[in-house]
């Protein structure tokens, strides 16, 4: 299972970094968004995976026998997922009005020349 | 010492900005308000500074929870005086706001909007906690794309692209390094970790996590190979969000760096080196880019980048004097940075455009206000009684006992570019005659007195401050020598966040 997160989050950094060194703007977005996944899977990944072994501890102990699956890095991950709604939602209304403003996917087309600055 | 009204500035700023959205689409309400609003900030900033100056590191448990486990939030004096320069900033933005930012932008939240993200800064520069700052970093970038697109012209979309894709790129890679230094240590707390990380074996991932800080926040904070959207989306927004930006959202990059790179990571030899040749290239870069620049914003933008260079050489440098100046420079320079973007929206109003060639002859329309320009010019300059001089010493200083001659030199021509620049600003658009007398739009003349003062008021307080740093510099090189102090030496941060 660990083996198996490690190459999908291999596979999202690299799509995402392929993505973000495109000229199109919505390919932009899209390498954000699957950076931010990955980022995401690593934190999860980062907490100890275990099956059935909730962080609950016995009354006679004082500390973790076992291991144990860590819940800081979901509520974490949870908090990242919530910032980065909001994050993509504002960009791709950004990104639409660019588009409506400039008729143009090409982050090239993005650059008004000194000259025009009021 | 637990002291709970160390987030009262944070808390100020939400109030704020929950009050004018009660009031949304009263303008006028929205300026009083954000006026009283950031007055009281400072009044609590002050109060803040006061007690850590006098007294030692403050620190809140957020819900009784105790050190490593919740949020904890500090007030060293590193933060404390972060806070107060910001909420000396943020008051003379709010008041120049007042009458330099259009109504249509205020219908549409500026306000409420700019509360946030001081309230975002505030919070970022009190946490103690990793991913607490995280979260604040997110507050501060979301508040400033509305304020960077709010508006909706050509020039600010496009910046506004640039500036949005390098900031959340930013936060990815700040948040995968706080991921990985929690599946090391199992910490999210800054000084815990400052504990723990020495103890960890594998020291060569520590490393590669410190990369992953350093390239986001030097993302943010704009130095050299990750600054480029700053010169293409800084001279885009209204002048007073400029101002905000300019004067306060890079330097929550540095303070960053400043807190991760002295408490939870000592920089061995390869981290100081790395920082300083960072330094040196963003100094020139920064220095050669204003060179070229015929736009007042543009310019000033570059000159951003160029002394920011100044700040993470002395951090690369990582001695008392080298900390010392690069605190003092920073301090200058959070105020200096955001009255340059004010008078950039004074010119604007006084001649309606902000090119220098079609600029001239304000010394003898305005001499009153070209002579109080003229003392903030003069200080980012670094002529000697003034703010800039100071730090410069401390910084050349340290490099010489470095024997780090590269970096010597490089603040030497930083500094004397930043001269050139400065001397060709003032004798472009102050003493050249003026080249269109008759197509000239001044929207200064018509204004009211008071609206007048509320557009020059906010420029001479920031200027008093800078005179104040310069003429004082005694007691701000003892403020700058105590947050160095408390760099090099974390015990006191360390044993006011967890006890004993």
């Amino acid at each position: 299972m660990e083996l198996l997160l490690v190459m999908l989050i291999g596979v999202l950094y690299a799509a995402g970094v392929y993505f973000i060194l495109r000229r199109s703007m919505v390919r932009l977005l899209l390498g954000i968004m699957l950076l931010g996944n990955g980022t995401n899977i690593l934190i999860f990944l980062l907490g100890n995976i275990t099956k059935g072994k909730p962080p609950i501890i016995d009354a006679d102990l004082k500390v973790f026998a076992d291991i144990y699956a860590d819940p800081i890095p979901q509520a974490l991950i949870l908090t990242a997922i919530v910032i980065s709604f909001g994050l993509t939602s504002f960009a791709i209304v950004l990104l639409k009005r660019v588009y409506a403003l400039i008729g143009s996917d090409d982050l090239d087309d993005l650059n008004t020349p000194e000259e025009e600055d009021i | 010492m637990i002291d709970n009204q160390i987030i009262a500035t944070v808390l100020v700023h939400l109030f704020t900005a929950l009050l004018q959205l009660a009031f949304w689409r009263k303008t006028v309400t929205q300026r009083i308000l954000s006026i009283a609003g950031t007055l009281t900030g400072f009044l609590f900033a002050a109060n803040l500074f006061t007690k850590v100056y006098t007294g030692s590191i403050l620190t809140m448990n957020a819900s009784n929870w105790e050190a490593p486990f919740g949020i904890v939030f500090v007030a060293d004096m590193l933060s404390a005086t972060m806070v107060l320069l910001t909420s000396i900033a943020a008051l003379a933005v709010s008041i120049f706001s007042a009458t330099g930012v259009g109504r249509a932008r205020m219908l549409y939240g500026y306000f409420p909007i700019f509360h946030f993200l001081v309230m975002g800064l505030n919070g970022a520069f009190l946490t103690g906690d990793i991913f607490n700052l995280y979260v604040w970093f997110e507050v501060v970038i979301i508040a400033s794309f509305v304020l960077l697109t709010l508006g909706g012209r050509k020039a600010q979309l496009e910046g506004a692209v640039k500036y949005m894709a390098m900031n959340i790129l930013a936060s990815t890679f700040f948040l995968t390094g706080v991921g990985l230094l929690y599946g090391i240590t199992g910490s999210l707390n800054m000084a815990d970790l400052a504990l723990k990380i020495p103890e960890v074996e594998n020291q060569s991932i520590v490393n590669l996590t410190a990369m992953f800080f350093l390239i986001g926040f030097g993302i943010k904070s704009a130095v050299f190979p990750l600054y480029f959207w700053l010169p293409s989306s800084y001279h885009t927004p209204p002048s007073a969000v400029a101002a905000t930006f300019g004067g306060l959202l890079t330097k929550v990059g540095i303070y960053a760096l400043f807190r991760v790179f002295t408490l939870v990571f000592t920089p061995d030899e390869f981290m100081k080196t790395l920082f300083i040749v960072m330094g040196i290239l963003t100094i020139l870069t920064g220095a050669f880019g204003a060179i070229i620049k015929n736009n007042i914003r543009r310019l000033f933008s570059y000159l951003i980048v160029c002394h920011i260079g100044f700040i993470i050489g002395g951090l690369g440098l990582y001695t008392k004097v080298a900390l010392l100046g690069a605190v003092f420079y920073l301090i200058h320079d959070m105020i200096v940075k955001t009255n340059l973007f004010l008078i950039a929206g004074l010119i604007r109003q006084l001649r309606g455009t902000m090119n220098m060639e079609k600029l001239g002859g304000l010394y003898a329309h305005y001499p009153k206000i070209s002579l109080l320009i003229a003392v903030v010019l003069f200080s980012l300059a670094g002529i000697p009684p003034l703010s800039g001089f100071w730090p410069k010493i401390y910084l050349i200083e340290a490099g010489f006992s470095a024997n780090n001659y590269a970096f010597v030199l490089s603040v030497i021509i930083g500094s004397f570019i930043t001269l050139y620049v400065i001397a060709r600003l003032w004798s472009e658009v102050f003493w050249k005659n003026d080249p269109a007398e008759e197509i000239v739009t001044d929207s200064f003349k018509p204004l009211k007195p008071f609206k007048k003062m509320l557009l020059v008021l906010p420029i001479g307080i920031l200027a008093a401050t800078t005179l104040y740093t310069g003429l004082n510099a005694e007691i701000i090189i003892q403020v700058a020598d105590r947050i160095s102090t408390e760099m090099l030496d974390t015990t006191p941060y360390i044993q006011a966040v967890l006890g004993n």
